[in-house]
């Protein structure tokens, strides 16, 4: 009787390890805590002609500080207009201006891409739950490839003029 | 006309393992229907994951302690390369949780406690324990078969999720630990990376499906054994063999449909 | 319904084949309640299949198995279990459950299927390996017994459900003279106490013949002799005699059928 003592009590050792470690993967691994529960905040859209690779639960920042997630990537139907849901958390920003731009980063060279919130001027007007921040106020994503072949293309052009003069002289 | 020969022996091994699906398909049928004995059958079922379970953990938690070690260390000197060693716990959690977590665990899974139980119900059927039991009137697919099955089905994801964070926790230990990874970055990028319900729990399913593989292949192994101990050997390392292959090719399977779309 | 109510088992026209080997090829035979029948025949013979073929574990080909008005091969899995209940079988081997101590193997089958309570259960088991002998090692594993005893522990497990059946699988194979002589006497006793019905499959005639009532001579997937030990061992047919004096040579030949010896000799050199 008291082998089977130790193997109930092993095993159940063994299903609170395992319990634990599923939370661990949970909380710490997956960063699951603000999963279960509805993102919280002011819901503030926004559109953009261009998102990139931007994704859902990105970052949200005001200066470097995360002020919120994103948490609906959408396409508005008529102006083709990519919008994107963010909430806000009020606790960390509850005065945002109505004229805030918004603009959407790429956290380093290959890293993901996120939004910053760059705070305007107007000081008795706040953004607040399903306010729209107009695409007149956004930046979209820079998308490197198009950088590249801007870069490549205004580096033709510029050698098109260093060569012109060449040109005119036969 | 030797093509011919090889042909007939494709096809012959064809049918043989039609069959042996088949006997396998019925040997669970008959161990999993009927109303089960709560009481006893708890019993049993804690005793089988003693058995499946917890004599498994060691070799499962040192290996996972090894391997989330190797993988600090490789994933420090690449990522290291491109200045992008913040992106350790990324790399070393997506890859265990989505991968090396179920896979790995199943392998020593198979090789630890799926050897074992065919070795044991060889054995019992060797000595004609089974064809007693049989005539006293017991169903051994039921009292034999069945607690060690769901003991298998239960232990596995159980030993994959303690894999997946005795990994980490060595992935930590290197990365943070020794090579100075800084520990807000290593975690923070980790919880960004990985979703719990598309990374985690597709872990876990894929370890259910594993841990059902394995004891179904183990214990019809063991039922199916020629019964000598030749025999007892032979199926053993069939077991084996055929359990890591179904895991490795169920793997590819499973992450085309899972991870395939993204 | 029961056909005759003198027999607990009726064995009539069984076809049984293995991989296009044919074991039986209609066998007739009736176990009277009762009654220790033996069933004789050399090695190979199919002996332990009869017995599984009785037990319900192996289906035959055609003809009836009927064993206390139940046709076995027809009934479900769910009432063959329970007609087993009422069947023992011996194992060659004793077939003890390795990991469990001699008084738990007695107790398994009054566990599995009743409910009694535990002082009762440990009553039961101390009265079946007291008729055994065996009441002192109880707490013995199997693996610290004898095959002699082992087969004892096994006996006395086969009995912890009363069955009216019990079938032994060659049952003095491998046994030194002492523990020969207990368990020949064990089974007769037994027989005759328990008001039971035997079945001893051996080709161990001497011991057979002690106790049996009657026996039945298997060969060749055919009953090549029956009768009670006495009219076996004096009018059986050469082959019978045979092999109930153990000789060498006659009916079945000393040689594996093979050409000439001289000319097997002889004839590679040319």
């Amino acid at each position: 009787m008291m082998k089977m003592r130790t193997v109930e009590i092993t095993v159940g050792a063994l299903m609170i390890a395992g319990i634990l470690s599923l939370l661990m993967l949970a909380l710490q691994v997956s960063g699951l805590s603000n999963f279960f529960r509805e993102e919280p905040g002011y819901k503030v859209k926004a559109e953009f002609s261009n998102i990139g690779s931007l994704k859902v639960r990105a970052k949200v920042s005001i200066g470097g500080v995360v002020v919120g997630r994103v948490t609906e990537i959408g396409l508005e139907s008529d102006t083709f207009n990519a919008v994107v849901w963010m909430a806000i958390d009020p606790k960390r920003v509850n005065n945002l201006p109505i004229d805030t731009h918004a603009s959407i980063l790429t956290a380093g060279l290959l890293g993901d891409n996120y939004i910053s919130l760059t705070p305007g001027f107007s000081e008795t007007q706040f953004l607040k739950e399903g306010d729209i921040i107009p695409l007149g106020s956004t930046d979209s994503a820079v998308i490197l490839e198009q950088l590249i072949s801007k870069f490549l293309a205004g580096q033709a052009s510029t050698n098109n003029k260093s060569d012109q003069p060449g040109g005119e002289h036969p | 006309m030797i093509t011919m020969k090889r042909l007939q022996l494709l096809g012959r091994t064809g049918f043989s393992f039609m069959g042996d699906v088949g006997r396998a398909t019925i040997i669970l049928y008959h161990s999993l229907i009927g109303k089960p004995d709560w009481v006893n059958g708890f019993t049993r079922l804690v005793q089988q994951i003693y058995f499946v379970g917890v004599l498994s953990f060691v070799i499962i938690a040192l290996s996972a302690l090894f391997i989330g070690m190797v993988l600090g260390l490789q994933g420090y000197t690449i990522l290291n390369k491109f200045g992008a060693e913040h992106a350790l716990g990324q790399l070393i959690a997506l890859s265990l949780v989505r991968e090396l977590g179920p896979v790995v665990g199943a392998l020593l899974f198979a090789g630890r406690a799926g050897s074992a139980l065919t070795a044991e119900i060889g054995l019992m059927k060797t000595t004609e324990q089974l064809s007693s039991m049989e005539m006293m009137g017991v169903d051994p697919l039921r009292r034999i078969i069945a607690p060690r099955f769901w003991a298998g089905q239960i232990s596995m994801p159980v030993l994959a999720l303690i894999f997946n964070c005795v990994a980490i926790l060595g992935g930590y230990m290197v990365g943070v630990e020794w090579l100075g990874v800084d520990n807000g970055a290593f975690w923070a990028n980790m919880q960004s990376a990985v979703d719990f319900h598309a990374d985690v729990v597709n872990g876990i399913i894929k370890s259910v499906v594993f841990g059902t593989v394995i004891t179904w292949i183990a214990v019809f192994q063991g039922i199916d054994c020629q019964p000598t101990a030749e025999g007892i050997g032979r199926s053993t390392t069939k077991t084996v063999v055929y359990a890591s292959l179904a895991v490795l090719g169920l793997d590819f399977f499973l992450t085309a449909v899972m991870f395939g779309d993204t | 319904m029961k056909p005759n109510s003198d027999n607990l088992v009726e064995i009539r026209d069984l076809h049984y084949s293995r991989n296009a080997h044919v074991v039986f090829d209609g066998v007739n035979i009736t176990v009277q309640r009762g009654k220790v029948t033996a069933v004789m025949g050399p090695s190979g013979c199919g002996k332990t299949t009869l017995l599984r073929l009785i037990g319900g574990q192996l289906t035959p080909d055609s003809g009836s198995v009927i064993v206390n008005g139940e046709h076995i091969p027809r009934l479900s899995r769910e009432r063959l279990y329970e007609v087993r209940r009422q069947m023992g079988m011996l194992f060659q081997s004793g077939a003890l459950f390795s990991d469990i101590s001699v008084f738990e193997n007695v107790a398994f089958p009054l566990r599995e299927h009743t409910n009694l309570p535990e002082a009762m259960i440990r009553d039961l088991v101390l009265m079946k390996l007291q008729a055994v002998g065996l009441r002192g090692a109880r707490e013995l594993m199997p693996s610290e017994l004898s095959g002699g005893m082992a087969r004892r522990v096994a006996l006395a497990r086969a009995l912890a459900l009363d069955p009216s059946l019990i079938m032994f699988d060659e049952p003095f194979t491998g046994q030194d003279p002492i523990s020969m002589g207990v368990l020949v006497q064990l089974i007769r006793l037994l027989n005759d106490a328990l008001k039971m019905t035997t079945i001893i499959v051996s080709h161990d005639v001497q011991e057979t013949v002690s106790i049996a009532d009657y026996i039945y001579v298997i060969a060749d997937g055919h009953v090549v002799g029956e009768g009670t030990p006495e009219t076996l061992m004096q009018e059986g047919t050469g082959w019978v005699q045979q092999f109930m004096q153990g000789l060498p040579d006659g009916p079945v030949p000393f040689h594996y059928p093979a050409q000439d010896y001289s000319n097997d000799l002889w004839g590679a050199s040319r």
